[in-house]
């Protein structure tokens, strides 16, 4: 790979000993950056290492403590975002979900809306707006407003935005958490025509065939201080692995993350179903589909985004009210009249849109890992609080969440650790059927393997476990069973041994009947 | 699909279907008399409405206005009978006096990250306080101009006319909502309005548009001050109390929401011509009390507040609940 080089004397952004505390946390500590013209660089560290500080203080979101940063040998300190964008740097951050109230056209062009006599030229700017959006193969109704679309439309907007702003520099924290293999491969041609022109890309990710796809180079941190650069064709995974974490990720963990796994759901089969879908489906969401869940069984939903997964999993936990077929928990037949019901008969859910459906940002991370436990109580039989520190001790051990103790406002926690606290939340209710709508986003390669042991475990004593994910290979390492979704309707049921990714691929591409083995994903 | 602008529609249909109501019920109800007097009797009520239109849209709220137009109306009095200014200087001086109130409290919630309700409220006592201390009895400007901006009007056969404050409520409405929807400033406040936290990260000069919201939600105050004082002719400590609520209502009868991020200029004064026609109704009909206004535009805010929180849920996709319990 030979990235464009014309080599001005000077790096394209170079950052020399950056420094960030946070009140008893020092989320940086003299970190070394270096961004090439015409690469694209990977920022890589586990959950709460740094990196969105890294890009925050670099733009200017944060005051830094110490540090310099220099653009093409200028020095730069940017007093905010919009000084950011006027230098030509282009951002996604992490938690950016832009404005649901304004249309696509707007939140594309916010800041820098075509003018003509002085005023937004609002016909110019949906010219360009499908212009943008047409080289992402997006063609939405640009006028319409952006929270209607789906949570993938939505990062896409966001992602072309700040392409379309980065003349120079394109900082991207995230980007592809909610989207599919095909999304990933637009954005990576979009990359790599923007590194062609010179354009230097950072590129944060938890998706490590992502990195060994698209970059040119790594720079690893932990605990806020800079571990080191290599060119990517330099450093094995393994290795970058053990950069990431300080250690050897262990052996056992990587053999449950990689082999599809059976042993502990054998016999399952034999159990009476904890729930049973007969012709359950609702008019303009999802075809009706027959459903049988076993304790201790692990099914999987796969598909492509908007084939009906999401929709599925609100029926089953009664967010949508299911207006065919019925339901039966247990041998009973019942109406699922609304989550509050779902979790009374010990369902939980984790939704997908954590930001808006999940963390509540004030509380700190103990009342957040309590609150479902306590809303499924009452309010009236508060659990008592040292039951409530030993809960909320016992999951921040169990999941690695970095924190510096569980008094601390969640929304203070890195990305990835909100999460965790989030999958804490429902463990803690000890539910008989969890749902997890894409549970391991923006979670690190350690704890990772850490969520998919503790899922195992928890089966094992019983749990039964609907999961939905675009990651094939994690459906496939922990699924007994795999409904495949398309076009809003259950195509397929693969058990045991067909459960591969292969067979999941081909039968979210063929006809109904799933064809043999071959074909591989995109 | 449910078009964007539904939320206006309604408003607007509900004032056409209005109007016509008591057209038929009253015969000379369809004048341009009523229409011009309409508008000039709610003219300082649409001026402050559009003002607070924008401070809400931005996520904010305003209660400091009835008490600015009660000062600005003492303020002008005063200097213009015992200081004897012109009123052209006075208008100027009142019009600074409320811009620099407006951005001192904009300044305050914006560097303290005060919720805007109590800096506001604060403010609201301070400009009543102000107002009395000026003085506590009511002024009458008998200044000569005066005399000429009131008879200053555009006069149609049959009697209507289109007086001064009807005049500036057009233009400032015109002005508004250019400024809403062809500036930058105007994206600014939906922007915030939307998600302060998601503006911020995309560039929105935060700071710069909180002091500009609260600026211009006084300047527009201290107008409808000028407008209320030609049009009662005097200045009184307590003139527009309870402006505020009136005009926070008009908002939402125009389809804002107190969220902020939602609405439209446009809206709020057809939510203010509403309450004018509710108000004129009652006055023709004659037997009924004052206070049926109240309720009549009690319950109409309460419907409308239902009927936009449907519509709101149905606009932005999914009508359903969050999945907390
Ligand atoms: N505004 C803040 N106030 C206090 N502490 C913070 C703040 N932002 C981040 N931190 C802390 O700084 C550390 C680094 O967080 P950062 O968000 O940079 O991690 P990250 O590498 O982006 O992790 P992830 O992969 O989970 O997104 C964490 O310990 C976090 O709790
Ligand atoms: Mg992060």
């Amino acid at each position: 790979m030979t990235p464009y080089s014309p080599q001005p004397s000077a790096p394209l952004l170079a950052i020399r000993g950056l420094s960030k505390a946070f009140l008893g946390v020092q989320a940086l500590d003299g970190v070394d950056f270096t961004l090439r013209h015409g690469e694209i660089h990977a920022l890589l560290g586990e959950n709460g290492a740094g990196k969105s500080t890294l890009i925050k203080t670099l733009t200017g979101v944060y005051r830094r403590d110490a540090g310099t940063v220099a653009l093409e040998g200028r020095e730069i300190a940017p007093r905010g975002v919009e000084e950011a964008q006027r230098l030509h740097i282009g951002t996604v951050y992490q938690e950016v979900n832009l404005l649901p109230n304004l249309s696509v056209a707007e939140n594309l062009f916010l800041g820098r809306q075509p003018m003509r006599f002085g005023f937004v030229d609002r016909g110019a700017m949906r010219r360009r707006a499908r212009a943008v959006l047409s080289g992402f193969g997006l063609s939405v109704d640009v006028t319409a407003p952006l929270g209607r679309f789906s949570v993938a439309t939505q990062q896409i907007v966001a992602i072309a935005r700040a392409v379309d702003m980065s003349a120079k520099a394109l900082i991207l924290d995230e980007p592809t958490a909610s989207l599919d293999a095909q999304e990933v491969a637009v954005l990576f041609g979009v990359l790599r025509a923007l590194k062609g022109r010179g354009i230097g890309i950072v590129f944060v990710t938890h998706f490590l065939d992502q990195v060994y796809a698209v970059c040119d180079r790594i720079t690893v941190l932990r605990n806020g201080r800079l571990v080191g650069e290599r060119r990517t064709e330099d450093l094995p995974r393994l290795d970058l692995v053990a950069m990431m974490l300080g250690r050897e990720l262990e052996a056992a963990a990587h053999r449950i993350a990689a082999d599809p796994a059976a042993d502990t759901q054998a016999g399952t089969d034999a159990r009476p179903p904890l729930v049973r879908f007969r012709g359950f489906g609702k008019a303009r969401s999802v075809e009706p589909f027959d459903l049988d869940i076993r304790p201790g069984e692990v099914v999987g939903l796969a598909g492509l985004l908007g084939s009906g997964r999401t929709e599925t999993v609100r029926l089953v936990f009664g967010m949508d009210r299911a207006d065919r077929g019925e339901a039966a928990v247990d041998g009973r037949t019942l109406r699922l009249r609304g989550p509050r019901e779902a979790i009374r008969l010990g369902f939980g859910f984790c939704p997908e849109d954590r930001k808006k459906e999940g963390i509540v940002g004030e509380l700190s991370v103990r009342e957040n890992i309590v609150l479902a436990l306590q809303a499924r109580q009452g309010w009236l039989r508060p659990i008592p609080r040292r039951r409530q520190e030993e809960i909320a001790d016992r999951f921040i051990r169990l999941l690695d969440i970095r924190t510096p103790d569980a008094e601390r406002p969640i929304q203070l926690l890195s990305g990835g650790n909100q999460q965790k606290a989030l999958l804490a939340r429902w463990l803690a209710t000890e539910p008989r059927l969890l749902i997890l709508d894409e549970p391991t986003r923006g979670i690190d390669v350690g704890a990772h393997a850490e969520i998919i042991r503790l899922i195992e475990r928890l089966c094992a004593d019983g749990m039964a476990l609907l999961v939905v994910s675009s990651e094939l290979e994690e459906i496939v390492a922990y699924s007994r069973r795999v409904v495949v979704l398309r076009d809003r309707r259950h195509v397929a049921e693969l058990r045991g041994g067909e459960v591969t990714v292969d067979r999941i691929v081909s039968a979210i591409a063929s006809e109904p009947v799933p064809a043999g083995p071959e074909g591989a994903p995109a | 699909m449910i078009h964007r602008f539904l939320p206006l529609i309604v408003t607007i249909a509900v004032l056409v279907v209005g109007f016509l109501l008591c057209a038929l019920q009253f015969p000379n109800f369809a004048s341009l008399r009523v229409v011009g007097n309409l508008l000039t009797d709610n003219a300082f009520l649409g001026i402050t409405a559009i003002g607070m239109t924008f401070v809400i849209l931005s996520g904010g709220i305003d209660l400091s206005v009835g008490a600015v137009i009660g000062f600005t109306t003492v303020l002008l009095a005063v200097l213009i009978e015992q200081g004897g200014w012109d009123p052209p200087a006075a208008f100027a001086a009142a019009l600074l006096a409320a811009a620099l109130f407006g951005a001192a409290m904009g300044a305050i919630i914006h560097v303290f990250r005060m919720p805007p309700f109590i800096v506001t409220l604060a403010g609201m006592f301070v400009a009543r306080g102000m107002a009395f201390v000026l003085t506590t009895d009511s002024l009458p400007i008998n200044h000569p101009l005066y005399g000429e901006l009131n008879d200053v009007a555009w006069r149609f056969d049959g009697g209507g006319k289109l007086s001064l404050p009807a005049m500036v409520l057009l233009v400032v409405l015109a002005l508004a909502v250019v400024l809403a929807h062809w500036t930058r400033f105007g994206a600014n406040l939906y922007a915030l309005g939307g998600n302060r936290q998601s503006a911020e990260l995309m560039g929105v000069p935060v700071a710069r548009t909180t002091v500009a919201v609260y600026t211009l939600s006084g300047l527009l105050a201290g107008l409808a001050g000028i407008v209320f004082s030609l049009y009662t002719g005097a200045g009184y400590s307590l003139a527009a109390t309870g402006v505020e609520l009136d005009t926070i209502t008009a908002v939402v009868i125009g389809g804002a929401q107190l969220t902020g991020g939602y609405g439209y200029v446009l809206g709020t004064f057809a939510g203010v011509l509403i309450q004018g026609l509710i108000q004129t109704y009652i006055t023709f009909d004659g037997t009924l009390s004052s206070w049926w206004t109240k309720i009549a535009i009690g319950a109409l805010l309460f419907v409308f507040i239902l009927l936009q929180k449907g519509l709101l849920a149905a606009w932005t996709g999914r009508g359903g609940e969050p999945a907390e319990a």
